[in-house]
């Protein structure tokens, strides 16, 4: 008889994200467990309580807490959703960038420096407006719109004297006059799931910051660009970011790998929670068979 | 239905039907982020800050 599969579902806080995939398991009568990751531990000399696990689904609030955790996972050879390397190239808008940029996925015109005056010559060189974003980050925290070479002194001395030492990794990017809304599509393994319009007013249009979601029609070529993109990051259970430049079409703005779909699930009316579950149980049992 | 006290401003919040350990409640009264951490009875504290490196 075949082995009943073991899940672990690693979490901070019981978002409206997490309820429903603890529900999609439930339903399914999955063995799991919930991990909180401010209570959890590990030994590195003993990861056989970790190796009982045949999959887990991470979905950490705190980049650092779930990347680390997905890294000792991984390392004693326990399957996860993600990859710790899938997450530390999404958690990492430079990673996710160059990660593009080796794959010829359009993205938008960025540029990096580490110093403040490197940063300052890079914009110059870009011209007004540029967008200055942290490498880690999310929730639209921390963006900066530099309208001319006054705010970008100021700016870039602020984030270098008050940022942490990542904070140096100066990630510049064009501003794009986008029609008012950014596009969030689900991918799942190879598979686009659903899009959605993020619509704002406001230029940072992420729905954490107020902006409304509105069902987009997958066409063929936000399915080329999102699966491309996904499986240029090393695929699994993401959601692609993209952005309607008036003069390169698509590009994608960024890649999440723990994404939130609160607003997406009702507004597409798919069981994402229920494909994610699905997904991580066909993780798991391919390390079974293996 | 359990009632719970906001920790910060003493309002009554009743905690809905399928309530979790570790969900995030918001006090109606006076917006403070509550995570529950008890059922039964029910329990709740103030919700962590948020960090810089949270997020999706």
């Amino acid at each position: 008889m075949q082995r009943r599969l073991k899940i672990g579902v690693l979490y901070s806080r019981v978002r409206v994200e997490e309820k429903w995939i603890f529900g999609a398991l439930e339903k399914r009568g999955i063995d799991y467990e919930r991990l909180d990751d401010r209570a959890i531990h590990f030994d590195l000399d003993n990861a056989k309580p970790w190796q009982e696990y045949d999959a887990v689904l991470e979905r950490s609030i705190s980049y650092n807490s779930g990347l680390y955790a997905l890294r000792l996972l991984n390392a004693f050879g326990v399957p996860t959703v993600n990859t710790a390397s899938v997450a530390e190239i999404c958690g990492d808008k430079l990673m996710t960038s160059a990660a593009l940029a080796r794959d010829g996925v359009p993205q938008p015109h960025n540029m990096t420096a580490f110093t403040p005056e490197a940063a300052l010559e890079a914009i110059e060189a870009f011209g007004y407006p540029v967008v200055l974003k942290p490498v880690v980050g999310s929730w639209g925290r921390l963006l900066a719109k530099i309208n001319d070479r006054d705010a970008a002194e100021a700016v870039l001395e602020h984030k270098s004297t008050l940022g942490s030492v990542q904070h140096s990794v100066f990630y510049i990017q064009e501003y794009i006059e986008k029609p008012g809304r950014d596009i969030r599509a689900i991918v799942i393994g190879d598979k686009i799931l659903t899009a959605m319009y993020r619509k704002s007013e406001h230029w940072i249009t992420n729905t954490a910051r107020g902006g409304e979601g509105e069902l987009c029609p997958i066409t063929p070529e936000i399915e080329e660009i999102c699966l491309k993109a996904a499986k240029s990051v090393g695929g699994g259970v993401l959601a692609v970011d993209l952005v309607e430049h008036p003069e390169k079409g698509l590009v994608v703005n960024e890649i999440n790998h723990t994404m939130e779909f609160h607003t997406m699930q009702p507004v597409s009316g798919i069981d994402i929670a229920g494909e994610i579950v699905e997904y991580t149980m066909s993780i798991a049992k391919e390390k079974v068979e293996a | 239905m359990s009632t719970i006290v906001c920790p910060e401003c003493e309002a009554q919040i009743e905690l809905a039907t399928g309530t979790e350990v570790g969900e995030i409640l918001v006090c109606s009264d006076c917006g403070v982020d509550l995570e529950v951490t008890g059922i039964e009875p029910a329990a709740v504290q103030l919700a962590p800050m948020e960090q810089e490196d949270w997020g999706e």
